[in-house]
């Protein structure tokens, strides 16, 4: 196979112009990921909103994890991160705290971010550091084939809880918020235009930001759940979704067969991590 | 209270303050660590150093994301340092695959103390010197050095940054908590070099992130720098793609172990004390080589010829050096405080030509320097 | 993985601009066809190499280049384009 460089020409289709095709490295598509999968209609929408943004892309880079979401960051032609499971957000600190004028987004799945890497989540957001934590929340493992995580719904069948979840889930908003996350936000990926601006909001925030986008997973969570087509999953949302911005992130909770909160839930301003210890080092004289 | 970077002069600290320092003069301006004894005055120092010096200090939640930040802050183009103890550097051990798999520099501290599990939190030890060559899955190569003072702790974290920097590679400072702990003096230069970072010589265009050099290490190119480098875990090719063909990974896997294999000379560090005329050679390394001196001491005045090899550098093991050490001794000591880690290194480079004892002690205290002098005796008798 | 250099996109004419599909990428998981509100596209009968049914237009004169169908596609793989704007990048 030919070696090529890394930032080769963007062509999608020779001759034809894709409005996407300057973030993607073409040479690696088409993806990965399932027929239905909402892996690509998320990312496609986080393009739009970097395309709406007018950031430099080397201005930008993208940390990942491990799983399907995980994923994301090997399509991207931008400064790129595919870290260890559960760890993208510790390495986006880092790497934030080291280059403060980059615009560092975390871009991961539900197991990813709130099993393994919960810890990381909840204290990241209390220290209110500067980065947006994108969650693609598909309710399983989908990579490893399917296995509960910490959001599937009560009742739902995955290859480790074959006669129906019993654990409660997260709620993802309400953690978020919990923890101190500055803006909170939740859609689908049926949202089209409105998963693109909260993304831009989102990404525009000073402060750790969150966005979950509720994706379809036929292939392992839908098949197993009566959703076994990706339109089966996106007709559910349809059906089941209500946009309320501004409702209490208490009231975000996912059950299954009932009506769930899509909408903005948290839009508040706090001092940075990188803020507060700026002003202290110049507190006590040093070079902040 | 000193805004200096570097402290120069001459100081009375302990090996901890002296590691602090050492990163510091060095150039390292990223720390984030977990507290965990007997680390705690590494990270408290830098706590205190680093805000004032235009530097970065974060204690994290946990020593996974300590290790975790110490490669972002890398990739974001900084000279990165972690410290710990042993329940920490197990924590580590994923993370540091991940440093050795994308080619991060970095610096890891082990402040050793007994183990294993909670053990001995205050107390000194050396076991975790296997752990620090294959503690993470899979095979890889390392680099690991121990200081054996508060001055070579000084010396040897401005020397660790200077090979991860040229390895593009993890290098582990294995410490032990009573040169940690330990005061002495300590004299900072004037200045010390800070290592660069080697970069891309071509554009963007024409860059290729994991394609090497003809030293088998590739240029770096960090974070908004206008690369837009994709970097992962996965095997990947010389375009940073994960490529999960046997082929590649075999390949991959050979040029990380070969870009440090081959270059011995740049980093295997050892000291000689009275081995020229020596008969029985006692192998060492940290606080222990300290105690054995003493032990060389009481075995010279009772007529047996013994001198010390102190390892400085752990890993890569000097396989040649210690095998040439065999060749002209009748027999080797080797004292550590575990139940024998570096002895089977020692024994392995030997080949069986002279008989290889080992004083050991799991740990809680250094040995005496009649452990040491029993155990020449005892080999002296073997090799009579 | 297709060769950048032999792909070829399909084009139809609508009102306000073109539709592009890029049949190769198309996973036939049918979200264009069932979201577009004015009902401008079907699953063809033709499959791709993969197997899988792309979308075709078949009603160029209802749509209105809402631009669902590029937003809702995970696959890069439908796109519009406005009258007026160039085709090549």
């Amino acid at each position: 196979m030919p070696v090529k460089v890394t930032k080769a020409a963007p062509e999608l289709v020779p001759g034809v112009r894709h409005p996407l095709e300057k973030w993607l490295r073409t040479d690696r598509l088409p993806h990965i990921w399932c027929s239905g999968c909402g892996l690509g209609t998320a990312l496609s929408a986080f393009l739009y909103a970097l395309d709406e943004l007018g950031w430099d892309p080397d201005s930008v880079a993208v940390v990942s994890g491990i799983g399907c979401a995980g994923r994301v960051a090997g399509y991207l032609r931008l400064d790129t991160y595919h870290t260890t499971h559960g760890r993208a957000i510790p390495f986006a600190t880092g790497l934030k705290l080291a280059k403060p004028d980059l615009h560092v987004i975390v871009f991961s799945g539900d197991g990813d971010l709130f099993a393994i890497g919960g810890n990381h989540f909840i204290h990241a957001a209390r220290r209110n550091m500067d980065m947006a934590v994108i969650c693609v929340n598909n309710f399983n493992y989908g990579m490893t084939g399917g296995q509960l995580g910490p959001t599937t719904p009560v009742g739902a069948r995955t290859t480790t809880s074959p006669f129906g979840n019993f654990e409660h889930p997260f709620n993802l908003v309400h953690l978020a918020a919990s923890a101190g996350a500055t803006y909170v936000a939740r859609c689908t990926t049926l949202d089209g235009r409105r998963l693109q601006k909260a993304l831009v909001e989102a990404l525009s925030h000073k402060g750790f930001t969150f966005v979950e986008i509720l994706a379809p997973c036929p292939t392992n969570y839908g098949r197993r759940n009566r959703l076994g087509e990706g339109l089966d999953e996106l007709r559910y949302y349809r059906e089941h979704m209500v946009i309320k911005h501004g409702a209490d992130p208490k009231e975000a909770d996912i059950a299954p067969g009932k009506p769930f909160l899509v909408g903005k839930f948290v839009d508040i301003q706090k001092p940075t991590y990188l803020e507060l210890y700026q002003a202290k080092a110049r507190e006590i004289g040093g070079e902040g | 209270m000193p805004a200096k970077t570097i402290l120069t002069g001459v100081h009375f600290m302990n090996g901890d303050e002296a590691i602090a320092e050492g990163a510091i003069a060095a150039g390292c301006r990223f720390f984030a660590a977990y507290p965990i004894t007997p680390q705690s005055e590494i990270a408290e120092r830098l706590a205190w150093r680093l805000p004032q010096i235009g530097g970065m200090f974060i204690q994290m939640e946990d020593e996974i994301a300590a290790i975790a930040a110490v490669l972002g802050a890398s990739w974001g183009g900084m000279k990165a340092m972690t410290a710990t103890s042993g329940p920490g550097f197990s924590l580590m051990m994923e993370n540091l695959g991940l440093a050795v798999m994308t080619e991060t520099p970095c610096v890891i501290v082990d402040v050793q103390r007994g183990a294993p599990s909670t053990g001995l939190p205050t107390l000194v030890a050396q076991g975790d010197m296997m752990q620090a060559r294959w503690g993470s899955h899979g095979h890889y190569e390392i680099i690991a050095l121990c200081p054996a003072s508060p001055q070579e702790a000084f010396d040897l974290t401005v020397k660790a940054f200077a090979l991860a920097e040229r390895f593009r590679v993890p290098v582990l400072l294995m410490t032990d908590e009573v040169v940690g702990h330990m005061y002495e003096r300590v004299e900072i230069p004037p200045e010390v070099p800070v290592a660069p970072r080697r970069k891309p010589r071509v554009p963007p265009e024409e860059f290729l992130p994991f394609q090497p050099d003809p030293d088998l290490v590739p240029p770096m190119a960090c974070a908004g720098e206008g690369y837009r480098v994709h970097v992962t875990g996965l095997t990947h090719d010389e375009r940073g793609y994960p490529d999960m063909t046997p082929e590649a990974h075999d390949r991959l896997v050979r040029r990380l172990v070969d870009k440090i294999r081959l270059f011995p000379e740049e980093y295997t560090f050892y000291e000689e004390v009275q081995l020229a005329d020596a008969e029985i050679a006692v192998v060492s390394y940290g606080i222990s080589a300290r105690v054995s001196l003493g032990g060389i001491e009481l075995a010279r005045k009772a007529g047996i010829k013994a001198g010390l090899f102190r390892l400085i550098t752990a890993w890569p093991f000097p396989d040649e050096a210690i095998h040439k050490l065999a060749q002209r001794v009748k027999g080797i000591v080797v004292v550590e405080l575990n139940l024998g880690q570096m002895s089977r290194e020692v024994e392995r480079a030997v080949r069986g030509l002279v008989p290889v004892h080992g004083v050991f002690h799991a740990g809680g205290r250094i040995h005496t320097p009649e452990e040491v002098f029993q155990g020449i005796e005892e080999v002296y008798r073997q090799c009579r | 993985m297709s060769e950048l250099q032999e792909r070829v996109a399909k084009r139809w004419k609508v009102p306000k601009g073109h539709i592009y599909v890029l049949e190769e990428f198309c996973k036939g998981c049918g979200f264009c066809v069932e979201f577009c509100p004015k009902k401008v596209l079907a699953q063809a009968s033709h499959f791709n190499d993969k197997g899988y049914h792309p979308p075709e237009v078949v009603d160029p004169e209802a749509c209105v280049l809402c631009g669902f169908c590029e937003r809702i596609c995970p696959d890069f793989a439908i796109w519009v384009e406005e009258e007026g704007k160039s085709d090549a990048g």
